[in-house]
């Protein structure tokens, strides 16, 4: 598959943005159940629910770019019963509204107490909307990720382990971003969202190491053969039926050498898990904003050229009718 | 339930691409806009088509065949690219099976293109949408025409006729009986996608004769082994029958 600009940015922005208010409703719950300091995030549950709405725009406007008539992007979610597309297009608004109530009712300071847990802890409307936007989270993961897992002839993604990594890689770059901004606006708390970052991190490259070593070992399940239905074992396209390029020898071939594709897989391996895990150990030992700063910086650009490779690496079946130009 | 779809015989098809051009001339002079071109005359030319003709070559030399192949929308009876479709654009009509694309709710987000293993749709690059065979549909219920010309253009235009139109689920139909008696078969059968379009192989075409065909055995000018010789000067049989 051609990789597109657009969706690669969309889906890094988008997992970046859950990623991070997932990170500060957890550290918000575990605040409140006791298990970290009541007071330590305070300063950055508004702020970083700002930046993470900005980052899910971000993924948004990205989107449009992918579509030829954004003006028409409005129906997309009439087939939600059957389009993983179609439920993206549902979530992501919905999160965008709790993210941005749980951000605004943190920053006004309009916070009402729902509840009091039993120990005295109190609820308050912003936990309330930042669970429920937690679970919007995790339901974008599974949307985004399912759009390319449920196509089953794309057989590279065509796994369990697509959600997976989209999950894991878009938790990691959120910790990760809410480590580098804790260093700021709750210095004490960026050792936690550190240390759960490296953990996501070395999840996230155990996973996406299988997701590769799966790839690696997949065998087409259509040939030629099969594609033109002549049972014979050597068969050569000799003309495509037309000369100069259409769209289905543009969209379906990314149109660089195996050996960059080849590169550039250990190069995201290097720069979206390696060198962040790196740097987040020692963010974590020495404390230094410097080095959690930089993992953001390096992990978002490797993900993008994770996200690269992902759509690179799937040989969609089509393919198989567009061998020999004449 | 009627499925209309084509058969299409590899065994007759010779490759003149006049099922393409004629798809191209009819689609792109329709009520649902032109299927344009980009820099038709220049070196980098481009456009959306239908319909296309491969051809592919099987066998070792000198055992080999060349193998013509049309490729259009197959109009599967379980469509993958419809249940992608975020607006309900790429829909499947109950009354007659065709796969269609409604044009005005098309967001060209090319989800569909990546659900078809065919590769059968292609984005208008002009009025960026996404477009495919429609089987002729403005042409197969057009009560203007006369009944032999509701057809899809390809078939009208196939001079060898190769293509075959129908229902393929009524038993009786002429498509129905070649996909029958003539081994007609689906492409990539292995993803489920029970295509509509059937095609129909090649076949060895061999005559057995028997020497007794070659030569008559009651031959009476043989009757005796030898032929009657006629003497120096007089007509031979070749003369005579020359006469």
């Amino acid at each position: 598959m051609r990789p597109a600009f657009s969706v690669i940015f969309l889906t890094t922005l988008l997992g970046a943005g859950q990623g991070l208010f997932l990170a500060i409703v957890a550290h918000q719950t575990l605040a409140l159940l006791g298990v970290l300091s009541p007071d330590g995030g305070r300063g950055m549950y508004g702020p970083g629910a700002g930046v993470a709405l900005a980052l899910l725009v971000g993924g948004l406007v990205a989107s449009f770019f992918h579509l030829g008539r954004p003006e028409r992007a409005w129906r997309s979610a009439a087939m939600w019963r059957t389009s993983w597309l179609s439920r993206e297009v549902i979530v992501l608004p919905a999160l965008m509204g709790t993210v941005f109530l749980y951000g605004a009712a943190h920053l006004t300071g309009v916070n009402p107490v729902l509840a009091r847990l039993p120990g005295g802890g109190a609820v308050d409307a912003a936990l309330a909307v930042g669970l429920a936007g937690s679970v919007l989270s995790v339901a974008l993961y599974v949307c985004t990720a399912m759009i390319y897992a449920c196509l089953k002839f794309l057989r590279e993604w065509h796994s369990p382990l697509t959600v997976a990594n989209y999950t894991l890689l878009g938790a990691a770059s959120g910790f990760t971003a809410a480590a580098a901004l804790a260093t700021s606006l709750a210095p004490s708390e960026a050792p936690f969202f550190a240390g759960w970052a490296l953990a996501f991190t070395v999840l996230g490259a155990a996973s996406r190491a299988a997701s590769l070593v799966r790839n690696a070992r997949l065998r087409p399940v259509s040939t030629l053969q099969t594609a033109i239905g002549v049972r014979h074992p050597v068969i050569r396209q000799i003309s495509q039926g037309f000369t100069a390029g259409s769209f289905n020898t543009r969209e379906f071939f990314h149109g660089q050498a195996q050996s960059l594709v080849r590169s550039l897989k250990w190069v995201f391996l290097l720069l979206a898990f390696a060198v962040p895990a790196i740097l987040l150990a020692a963010g974590l030992a020495s404390g230094s904003a410097q080095a959690l700063a930089a993992a953001i910086l390096v992990q978002m650009a490797g993900l993008m050229v994770e996200r690269w490779f992902f759509f690179a690496e799937a040989n969609h079946p089509q393919n198989l009718y567009y061998q020999s130009v004449a | 339930m009627t499925q209309l779809a084509l058969v299409i015989d590899l065994n007759v098809c010779v490759g003149c691409h006049a099922c393409v051009t004629s798809c191209k001339e009819w689609n792109t002079s329709g009520s649902a806009g032109p299927l344009p071109d980009t820099k038709a005359y220049g070196e980098q030319y481009a456009g959306t088509f239908f319909n296309r003709v491969q051809t592919y070559e099987v066998g070792c030399y000198p055992d080999t065949e060349t193998v013509h192949f049309p490729k259009s929308c197959l109009h599967c009876e379980d469509p993958p690219c419809v249940p992608v479709c975020p607006t309900g654009a790429s829909h499947k009509r109950k009354e007659d099976g065709i796969v269609l694309v409604d044009y005005d709710k098309c967001i060209g987000c090319k989800y569909c293109s990546w659900a078809c293993p065919y590769g059968a749709r292609e984005l208008d690059d002009h009025n960026r949408i996404m477009k495919k065979c429609t089987l002729c549909v403005d042409r197969i219920y057009d009560a203007s025409l006369p009944p032999q010309d509701r057809k899809p253009a390809c078939v009208m235009a196939c001079p060898t006729s190769a293509r075959l139109f129908g229902d393929i689920h009524d038993p009786e139909s002429e498509v129905s009986r070649a996909i029958r008696e003539e081994g007609g078969y689906p492409l990539m059968p292995e993803w489920g996608t029970h295509p509509a379009n059937h095609y129909l192989p090649r076949r060895k075409t061999r005559v057995l004769i028997h020497d007794d065909e070659l030569e008559r055995a009651d031959n009476p000018l043989k009757v005796d082994r030898q032929q009657p010789r006629p003497a120096k000067g007089e007509p031979t049989l070749d003369d005579a029958v020359t006469w």
